[in-house]
């Protein structure tokens, strides 16, 4: 099992720990082992551990520790923001909290709208099967 | 006190440091004119002369000690304050009941009593809660709101809800005997009416939103999975 996404200057990463969570970053220079400096538009660049990023498969192309504004260009031009949110993995994050945030009416109102397909399903799959069987 | 000063009063003695004035204190009494005021009245202080006191009357020494001292309790000016209602509960909030009869039962906030507890109705044909007092602290808010703005509420307050006292009858030796008769009190038709009139324009609003008559009857349970504190009520 070869691995897949390298750190590299220009790869797109997620922070998954601390204050920052669940900001998409950029690895813009390595300080050594186990630290990256990394920055993002909206954030003042600084130093974080690998250990709080999640690599992504987006990678931009950039000069070791770009300016703000080359790195905000670089960004555009590699369109990461789309790219990230038509990926699964940004679609699923959205979902995820659009669940987190549901009321108590409208966790009721998505049980209401869960039974009411699964009564649909139910009712094709009770027709094939009798078409199923009656064909047999 | 004669005319209003045009600016606000600065200190004569300013503070050096916190505790330390400026001016000494024979240095303070020349800034005060305490010189000129003493030279203006004669070389005294001016001194104006209490008020006669009224003569008060004689009082008789008590006719009666007691052996030992008794000691007074002290005294407790302690006044209550009114019990502040969360932020989260407006008139019209849907409240999640959390114990008692009706537990789990999404239920109408309807105003807080003047005891602190707060009134609240089911309505009474969708979940069968009555009017009803409900404690705070036994209640989740939820985030949901209805329209109460049509419902007069004011002939409710804590005296409505009081027990009725019963006339205690005096029992002989057969009646110990019979069954107790009475078992259950008859609610009577006013309270029947007064619940009917509430709920009648509270139901017509909740028929305006899609689901949520069907959300009222249900009842609130935590299902697997569910973290109470990560739930967004």
């Amino acid at each position: 099992m070869p691995f897949k996404r390298y750190v590299e200057i220009g790869r797109v990463a997620l922070v998954n720990y601390g204050k920052d969570y669940g900001k998409l970053v950029v690895i813009v220079d390595v300080v050594d082992q186990n630290r990256a400096l990394v920055d993002a538009p909206d954030m003042v660049r600084g130093q974080m551990n690998f250990k709080r990023l999640t690599l992504t498969d987006i990678t931009i192309d950039i000069p070791r520790v770009p300016k703000k504004k080359t790195l905000i260009e670089a960004m555009e031009k590699a369109d990461v923001k789309n790219k990230w949110e038509s990926s699964s993995w940004g679609r699923k994050l959205v979902v995820q909290k659009r669940r987190a945030s549901l009321n108590d009416f409208d966790r009721f109102k998505l049980m209401l709208a869960k039974i009411k397909r699964s009564g649909v399903i139910k009712q094709e799959l009770t027709k094939l099967k009798k078409e199923n069987a009656s064909s047999i | 006190m004669a005319a209003k000063r045009k600016t606000p009063i600065k200190t004569r003695n300013p503070d050096l440091i916190r505790g330390v004035g400026k001016y000494s204190r024979s240095k303070m009494y020349h800034k005060r004119g305490l010189w000129a005021i003493k030279a203006k009245n004669g070389g005294v202080f001016p001194c104006h002369k209490p008020n006669p006191k009224p003569a008060t009357a004689v009082e008789k020494p008590p006719k009666f000690y007691p052996a030992d001292d008794v000691k007074k309790p002290l005294l407790n000016k302690r006044k209550p304050k009114p019990t502040k209602l969360r932020a989260s509960i407006t008139p019209g909030t849907v409240l999640i009941l959390l114990a008692g009869r009706f537990m789990g039962k999404r239920v109408v906030f309807l105003k807080q009593l003047t005891s602190g507890l707060l009134l609240v109705t089911g309505p009474f044909k969708i979940n069968g809660v009555p009017l009803r007092r409900v404690n705070q602290s036994y209640v989740i808010a939820t985030s949901t709101k209805i329209d109460i703005s049509g419902v007069n509420l004011d002939k409710f307050d804590d005296k409505y809800f009081a027990k009725e006292v019963e006339n205690k009858k005096k029992k002989t030796e057969g009646e110990f005997f019979e069954a107790e008769k009475e078992d259950k009190k008859k609610l009577p038709e006013d309270k029947k009416e007064d619940q009917k009139a509430v709920d009648a324009f509270l139901i017509k609003s909740i028929e305006g939103v899609p689901e949520l008559k069907a959300y009222l009857a249900a009842r609130f349970s935590l299902k697997s999975g569910m973290k109470p504190h990560e739930l967004v009520f």
